[in-house]
């Protein structure tokens, strides 16, 4: 089992602001993130649009505000499990919280801080009737073993750069078509060339239009019908990989019973604690009177909270309030000489 | 005052005060209406999906490539199918007429 002071939930500008704040303190993170990749809304949604709210950047664009985070935060070693969500917590006798990922992870942690934005990134699942029936069996929004299509006829929809990938890739062991709503792709030029090389050697298939309903029975699917502004056409089809990105949902942080107003987690604006003590929520998540949605309020309430959670981390000590500017201690943590 | 027409998902239509230099997502948004509107107004996550009313599709300002690349992440599309993030509300557009699309 792993234990640490803090673990906080999401790797957004915020989440990895806390590391630093809560590192100034000595206290240890580790973080958890359902994405592959650090950064959150800022390298998933807008990497590369410009942010001009960052209080000293005149402009910077989200992948650079995450490396710049990255980079301050590494003095601290901060433990990352990506790819995986926090799906349970439980209070423990000797004070300390057990918090479980999806990836069965347990992390031992005097405190929890949820920095989790809008909620952890899902795939968007196209609204049709009766998918559930169909999830895992022949849906699939991503792709873990390519064999089980060999010889099948797969839909893959979606106009993006995963949905051209994979069409392309399972051009060569079975038989697959692509639908997309137009014929532009918001995709790399050469993908987009690539499969169309194909489609003209008759090695995939292209379809115009947007998904409409499954046929099929005990989840496995016969056939797929779809519309354009023309048509519907129904073909058949065993395997449907829907690809249209990823969408926020909160998620189980709903159940561990902290007070929510509309879906954003209460919190005081002393130490942004929820009504769970040693459970802080900090960034957009969070809701108290006049909460402005920034990332800079994230990182003021980032460093409120982290004076709260070292008295939890710390119940003997005092704490002193110093300056990284002057303080050879703080130096000191942050690896300089 | 101007105004905008939005029909919400249960088929009731209300009117709203409209100013100018507002986006139509502000608009619902501030108004309580159930926007999502996620990512704030970037044209990053399609959840401000409206149905533009069929006469005022054309007076619009054609959509930029962000917003119709964000458009193929999303479903239920319309011929009117717009972000509203992405439209600025002007007086030309006093009484335009839009439907929540579903979530």
């Amino acid at each position: 089992m792993l234990k640490t002071d803090i673990v906080i939930i999401g790797a957004g500008p915020v989440g990895l602001f806390a590391i630093f704040e809560l590192g100034l303190l000595n206290l240890k993170c580790h973080v958890i993130d359902s994405l592959e990749q650090i950064g959150g809304q800022c390298s998933e949604l807008y990497p590369e649009k410009p942010i001009f709210d960052i209080p000293s950047q005149v402009k910077i664009n989200g992948n650079e505000l995450v490396e710049n985070l990255i980079n301050q935060s590494k003095p601290f070693d901060p433990v990352f499990h990506l790819g995986q969500q926090a799906n349970q917590i439980k209070k423990l006798e000797d004070g300390y919280w057990e918090v479980q990922t999806s990836a069965n992870k347990i992390i031992k942690t005097k405190c929890i801080v949820i920095a989790a934005g809008a909620g952890s990134f899902v795939p968007r699942k196209p609204p049709l009737e009766n998918l559930k029936e169909y999830e895992e069996k022949s849906i699939f929004y991503s792709i873990k073993d390519k064999s089980i299509f060999n010889n099948k006829k797969v839909l893959i929809a979606g106009g993006g750069d995963s949905a051209l990938d994979w069409a392309i890739n399972l051009s060569s062991s079975c038989d697959v078509t692509l639908l997309h709503r137009r014929k532009e792709f918001r995709a790399s030029p050469d993908s987009v060339k690539k499969f169309f090389e194909l489609e003209s050697i008759g090695k995939t298939k292209f379809a115009l239009g947007q998904l409409l309903s499954i046929q099929g029975k005990n989840g496995k699917i016969e056939s797929i019908t779809y519309k354009n502004e023309m048509e519907e056409i129904t073909n058949n089809y065993q395997y449907l990989i829907p690809l249209f990105g990823l969408i926020m949902k909160l998620g189980p942080i709903v159940d561990w019973g902290l007070e929510l107003d509309s879906n954003l987690i209460r919190v005081n604006t002393e130490n942004f604690e929820t009504s769970i003590p040693s459970i802080f929520a900090i960034g957009d998540i969070n809701t108290y009177p006049g909460k402005l949605k920034l990332i800079l309020s994230g990182f003021h309430e980032a460093a409120l909270m982290s004076q709260k959670a070292f008295k939890y981390c710390n119940p003997e000590k005092k704490l002193i309030f110093r300056y990284t500017t002057s303080s050879k201690d703080l130096h000191k943590k942050l690896g300089l000489k | 005052m101007s105004k905008i027409i939005v029909k919400d998902r249960d088929g009731k239509e209300h009117i709203l005060n409209a100013e100018k230099g507002l986006t139509l997502m502000e608009i619902i948004r501030d108004s309580g209406l159930d926007i999502e509107a996620l990512c704030g107004g970037c044209a990053a996550c399609a959840t401000c999906h409206v149905y533009i009313g069929s006469k005022w599709i054309d007076k619009l300002p054609k959509m930029q490539d962000d917003e119709e690349s964000m458009l193929d992440q999303t479903f239920d599309l319309k011929p009117g199918s717009r972000l509203a993030c992405q439209i600025e509300f002007i007086d030309d557009y006093n009484d335009i007429f839009m439907e929540l699309a579903p979530k």
